[in-house]
C-alpha cells in the first residue's frame, strides 16, 4: 500500500518536472507583443528627430534620440497665454486631492461596512456591489445636470468631486478589512478606543496593501480623466493636463505633430507605470481578496 | 440653580460626545453615502425620470410618457440598423471576449516561474493604464490612411495592396479596429484579480485531481482552477463589462468624428452623446441611457448566474 503511494508520488513529481514552460511562452507571445509594441512605439517616437519622423518607409527604432519633441511640446504652449505648467499644476493638485480624499472616504465606509453591525448595512453594501458595474458615461446627461445644480460648473472642484465615489475602491478595502480579526477591534474597544481611533491606529496600518491599490486606481482615473475639463469646466485655466495633451495631439496633425503627441503620451503614461511597478506586489496581495460572492 | 445649569451643560456635552461615538458608523459612512447617492444613484433615477419627457436642457421638461421609447423602437432607424447591432457586437466581443482572454492570459502566466510571471503580468497590464491621448497617437498612426501609416506601408511593401486603405474612415474596418484596441487595453484589475486567484488555489487540489484521473493542463484548468476561483471570476466579469462600456468613446476617438463614418463605429454611448450634447434632445438621450442601463444590468445578471453563489 505504502509503496503504491510512493510510486504515485514519484509519478506526480515526474509529471511536474516534465512541465516545460516554452509552450506557455509561445502561447503568451502574441498578446505580450501586442501589449508591448505600441508602448515601445510611443517611447521610440517620442525621442525621434524630425528627419526620422519623416522617413519613408517608417522606421520603428530611433537611431539618433533627441529631446526635441519634448522641447517643442513645452514651446507649443508658450505662444498661448496658458503655459503647460498650469495644466500640469491643475492635474497634480486635483489628482493628489482625489487620491487622499477618496481614500479617506473609502476607508471610513469600508470599515463601517465590514466591522459595524447596524440596520441598513447589508443593503448599502449590496447597492455598492451592484454599482461596481456603474459606467458614468452611460448617464452623462443627468450627471451634467446634477453637477450644474450643485454649482460645480466652472469650479476647480469639478475636477475632484465627481471622481470621489468609488464603489470598486470601497469593495476592495472592505474585503481587506474583513480579513482583520474581530477580536482585534473588540480588544481596542475594551481599551476605550472609539471608531475614529480604531480606524486611525489599527485599521490603516494593517490594510496598507489595499490602500496602495485603491490609491493607484484613484490616481489612474483622476490623472487620465478628461471628463471634467470637457464637460464641466469652460475656463481654460482650470483644465487638466490630460485634456490639454489630448487637444494637442488631436490638433497637431502632420508628421511633426506625431512626435509631439508621442512625447505627450509618454508624459501622461509614465507616472501611472512608475506607481504601478512600485506597488505591484501590494496590488496583487489586495487582488487575492477581490473575490465576489 | 447653577448646579442644575452645570449638570445640564455636562449632560449636553455628554450627549454631543455620545452622538459622535454612538452614531459613528453613520458619520463615517455619510461622505461616501452622500457622494454615492448624488453621483451614482441620483443620475440613474434622473435618467429614468427624464426618459419620459421632452427636454432640451433649458426649459422645463414636458411629460410625453412613452414617446421616447416608441421612437427608439419605431422611428430611429439609425439606432435599430446600426447602433444596436454595433453595440451588441462590440459589447459581446470586448466584454465576454476580453474576460475569456484575461482568464487565458492569467492561467498561462500562472504556469511560469515567479520572476517572468511578474514581469509579463506588468507588461500585459501596461495598456490598461494608457489615457485617451495614447489611443489617438499610437493607433491612429498604425492605421493611418495614407501610405506612411505603419500597416499601409507594410502591406504596400509586401505588395498585398496596391493603394493605401483608409482604415479608420472605412465602414468595414473601423469596428474590427475598435475591438482590437479595446481588447488591447482590457487586461486591467479584473485580469489581476483572476491571476491572483489562480495563484492562490490550493496546490493539493491539483494533486488530488490528478489522482482522480485529470490528465492534462486543460482539464486541470477547467475542473480545478475555474471552480476554485469563481469569486475572482465574478469580479473579473464585472470589470470586463465596465471596461467594454467605458472604452466606448473609441470609435469617435479613432475616426475623429461623432457620428462615426456611416455610423460604423458608433455604439449606444456615442448615440447618447450625439442626442444629448449635440442635438440637445436630452429626454430622448435619457431614454437611450435607460436602454443602456438595462443592457448593463442584464450583463451583470448573467455574470452572477455563471459565477455567483446563488
Amino acid at each position: 500500500m505504502s509503496s503504491l503511494k510512493r510510486q504515485q508520488k514519484r509519478k506526480l513529481k515526474k509529471l511536474r518536472m516534465k512541465r516545460s514552460q516554452w509552450p506557455v511562452y509561445l502561447m503568451l507571445s502574441p498578446m505580450v507583443l501586442m501589449s508591448v509594441l505600441p508602448i515601445l512605439y510611443i517611447v521610440f517616437t517620442a525621442f525621434k528627430p524630425i528627419g526620422e519622423l519623416f522617413a519613408y518607409p517608417p522606421k520603428f527604432i530611433t537611431l539618433r534620440p533627441t529631446l526635441d519633441n519634448f522641447k517643442k511640446l513645452f514651446e507649443a504652449s508658450e505662444d498661448t497665454i496658458f503655459p503647460l505648467s498650469m495644466y500640469l499644476f491643475n492635474s497634480i493638485v486635483s489628482t493628489v486631492a482625489v487620491v487622499f480624499i477618496g481614500l479617506a472616504i473609502a476607508v471610513a465606509a469600508a470599515y463601517v461596512l465590514s466591522k459595524k453591525r447596524f440596520h441598513g448595512r447589508e443593503i448599502i453594501f449590496k447597492m455598492n456591489t451592484l454599482s461596481m458595474m456603474f459606467v458614468a458615461t452611460a448617464v452623462s446627461i443627468p450627471r451634467y445636470l446634477i453637477i450644474k445644480e450643485v454649482g460645480l460648473i466652472d469650479s476647480f472642484w469639478a475636477n475632484i468631486i465627481p471622481m470621489l465615489a468609488t464603489p470598486v475602491g470601497v469593495f476592495l478595502l472592505k474585503q481587506f478589512v474583513d480579513q482583520l480579526p474581530d477580536a482585534l477591534i473588540e480588544a481596542a474597544r475594551i481599551d476605550g478606543a472609539n471608531d475614529y481611533q480604531i480606524i486611525w491606529k489599527i485599521v490603516l496600518p494593517l490594510v496598507k496593501p489595499a490602500l496602495a491599490t485603491v490609491a493607484i486606481l484613484l490616481f489612474q482615473s483622476s490623472w487620465n480623466s478628461m471628463e471634467a475639463s470637457k464637460m464641466f469646466i469652460n475656463t481654460e485655466s482650470l483644465k487638466t493636463f490630460a485634456f490639454y495633451m489630448n487637444t494637442l495631439s488631436n490638433s497637431g496633425n502632420g508628421v511633426a505633430g506625431v512626435g509631439i503627441s508621442a512625447a505627450a503620451s509618454l508624459l501622461m503614461f509614465l507616472p501611472n507605470v512608475v506607481l504601478f511597478v512600485m506597488m505591484q506586489s501590494k496590488v496583487m496581495n489586495t487582488m487575492a481578496h477581490s473575490g465576489m460572492k | 440653580m447653577s448646579a442644575k445649569v452645570f449638570a445640564a451643560k455636562t449632560m449636553n456635552k455628554q450627549k454631543a460626545g455620545n452622538f459622535f461615538t454612538r452614531y459613528s458608523h453613520w458619520i463615517l459612512l455619510s461622505p461616501f453615502l452622500l457622494l454615492f447617492l448624488t453621483l451614482i444613484i441620483l443620475p440613474i433615477i434622473c435618467a429614468i425620470g427624464l426618459s419620459f419627457t421632452d427636454f432640451n436642457g433649458m426649459e422645463t421638461p414636458d411629460i410625453t410618457w412613452l414617446d421616447n421609447y416608441i421612437r427608439i423602437l419605431s422611428k430611429d432607424s439609425v439606432f435599430m440598423q446600426k447602433i444596436l447591432p454595433n453595440t451588441i457586437i462590440y459589447a459581446v466581443l470586448v466584454g465576454p471576449g476580453g474576460f475569456i482572454l484575461a482568464f487565458i492570459m492569467a492561467w498561462l502566466l500562472s504556469q511560469l516561474d515567479d520572476l517572468p510571471r511578474t514581469i509579463l503580468a506588468v507588461v500585459l497590464y501596461l495598456p490598461s493604464m494608457t489615457a485617451g491621448v495614447t489611443v489617438s497617437t499610437v493607433w491612429a498612426v498604425i492605421f493611418s490612411g495614407d501610405r506612411t501609416g505603419y500597416l499601409n506601408s507594410l502591406l504596400l511593401r509586401l505588395n498585398l495592396i496596391q493603394s493605401p486603405i483608409t482604415w479608420l474612415q472605412n465602414e468595414d474596418t473601423l469596428m474590427p479596429i475598435m475591438i482590437i484596441v479595446a481588447l488591447w487595453s482590457s487586461m486591467g484589475i479584473g485580469f489581476l484579480s483572476i491571476l491572483s486567484g489562480i495563484m492562490n488555489v490550493n496546490k493539493e487540489l491539483y494533486e488530488a485531481a490528478r489522482l482522480d484521473g485529470v490528465k492534462n493542463r486543460v482539464q486541470e484548468a477547467l475542473y480545478v482552477t475555474v471552480p476554485s476561483i469563481r469569486p475572482q471570476l465574478l469580479f473579473g466579469a464585472v470589470m470586463a463589462v465596465v471596461n467594454a462600456f467605458n472604452s466606448a468613446g473609441l470609435g469617435v476617438q479613432l475616426s475623429g468624428s461623432n457620428p462615426t463614418p456611416g455610423y460604423a463605429g458608433s455604439i449606444i454611448v456615442n448615440h447618447i452623446d450625439d442626442f444629448g450634447f449635440i442635438r440637445y434632445e436630452m429626454g430622448y438621450a435619457a431614454a437611450l441611457s435607460v436602454v443602456l442601463l438595462l443592457i448593463i444590468s442584464l450583463a451583470s445578471k448573467i455574470a452572477y448566474k455563471l459565477f455567483g453563489d446563488d
